[in-house]
């Protein structure tokens, strides 16, 4: 099979940056502004290596694949944090905003509005 | 013509499932359309003769990322509804729909395509051909102690990164463990003698499996971040069973296991500046043996974070 045309790929990494960015600031919840990120990142992936397909002489460019390998599990571990975090926002959000005077909102889900440990 | 069809398609499809995913009304279904995206993903770097991280994409990028975000929303939604006493979602879409909120979506919305073809024009007009640096990568490979390129970027010639990279995973599942208890979803393996005897089967595999990855990283596509993105899989199915809380309980071993991946790059560079006058610069003819024992420790460590992450916090009995 011949190789990609880099450039295809190169819009389609830009493109997916944009379509993150947008819905970075668009959406407000946090779990789909984190999807955003994890896109804008994906996109950067993609135009990054579809660069590295250009100097092709006998392979691609080894040293962007070795970055965009650590990036990926680097934005996994930015995700996992980053959903940790939205958890204790939304928290703290849930114990802010409603007094909720017959339904205590730390009661019923077991799942702890945290202890202070 | 077949293969510039499945460019195109395939472009079109990751595209499109992008945007889906982003913006579909229905959250749940937006997480699924994100993990299709990242198997997508991963046949795009296959296309782009990028193998390496087609291994990883599958496993991480879209496996592990959307099993995470799957049981974050889960928790979410769960604390939704009891917190409002009403269906979960309602907080769900975008902005509310009064004219000056749309209006600054339609700005917004413009703005991001002039960046898409302010982007587009620039990246375009580079040259259809780049030099890249793999004439001097292929040039230093016989140096480096591995034959598969990308292992020897990753483990010689810009060794200091993945170093600094296996920091910032420590770093990660510290700030997670910081933050919040994790939750146990484990399934109860009395009522499920299948599942049980099923991983006793697939859990040893996985690990063989890792190990095989680690090995061929050297010659082929693999290496310490696709063996340990199977290892982190084994361990997410450990701990949705159940199977994983005794591996848990020791917390000590845990502990290690997380830190060692640092711990041996560390000293393996430190040593290595003593010994050649050059931070994790190995010496000459021993470096296929140093990138070996430097990947196991790493495995071991990028494997037990990657998989803890999915607890979402430290564990813990209740």
């Amino acid at each position: 099979m011949p190789d990609a045309d880099p450039r295809l790929y190169l819009l389609a990494g830009l493109a997916l940056f944009a379509i993150g960015f947008y819905s970075l600031v668009v959406q407000t919840h946090l779990l789909r502004r984190i999807m955003a990120l994890n896109v804008m990142g994906s996109g950067v992936f993609l135009a990054f290596l579809a660069l590295a397909l250009k100097a092709a002489a006998p392979m691609p460019d080894p040293v962007p694949h070795a970055m965009v390998l650590t990036g990926i599990v680097v934005a996994v571990c930015a995700t996992g944090l980053a959903l940790a975090l939205a958890d204790r926002v939304q928290a703290l959000e849930a114990n802010e905003e409603t007094p909720a005077p017959e339904e205590p909102p730390s009661a019923e889900t077991g799942s702890e509005p945290e202890d202070a440990g | 013509m077949i293969p510039q069809l499945l460019d195109g398609t395939l472009v079109l499809v990751v595209v499109a499932l992008a945007w889906r995913a982003l913006n579909d009304r229905d959250l749940f279904r937006g997480v699924i359309e994100f993990i299709a995206l990242g198997l997508l993903l991963a046949m795009a770097w296959l296309r782009l003769r990028a193998p390496d991280l087609a291994l990883a994409e599958a496993a991480v990028g879209s496996g592990l990322t959307g099993a995470l975000i799957l049981s974050a929303l889960v928790r979410m939604r769960r604390r939704e509804q009891a917190a409002a006493g009403q269906p979960a979602g309602v907080a769900t879409g975008p902005w509310a729909k009064d004219r000056a909120k749309n209006f600054s979506r339609v700005l917004l919305g413009a703005l991001s395509v002039a960046m898409l073809g302010t982007l587009a024009w620039a990246a375009l007009s580079l040259p259809a051909k780049a030099r890249g640096l793999t004439a001097e990568a292929l040039a230093r490979l016989p140096d480096s102690g591995v034959t598969n390129p990308v292992t020897a970027v990753l483990l010689n010639f810009r060794a200091y990164d993945t170093l600094l990279e296996i920091g910032v995973l420590l770093l990660a599942i510290v700030g997670v463990w910081a933050l919040r208890r994790g939750e146990w979803p484990a399934a109860d393996l009395r009522e499920r003698p299948l599942l049980l005897s099923l991983l006793r089967w697939v859990l040893p595999l996985l690990a063989v499996g890792a190990g095989y990855l680690l090995w061929i990283g050297a010659s082929a596509p693999g290496g310490a971040f696709q063996g340990g993105a199977l290892l982190a899989g084994a361990l997410v199915l450990a701990l949705l069973s159940g199977l994983g809380r005794r591996l848990l309980r020791r917390g000590r071993l845990v502990r290690t296991g997380l830190t060692i991946g640092v711990l041996v790059f560390g000293v393996a560079g430190a040593v290595a500046l003593g010994w050649t006058g050059g931070l994790l610069q190995y010496p000459t003819g021993q470096a296929g043996a140093w990138i070996l024992v430097i990947e196991a420790a790493a495995l071991v460590s990028i494997g037990l974070t990657l998989g803890l992450l999915y607890l979402g916090g430290r564990p813990g009995e209740k």
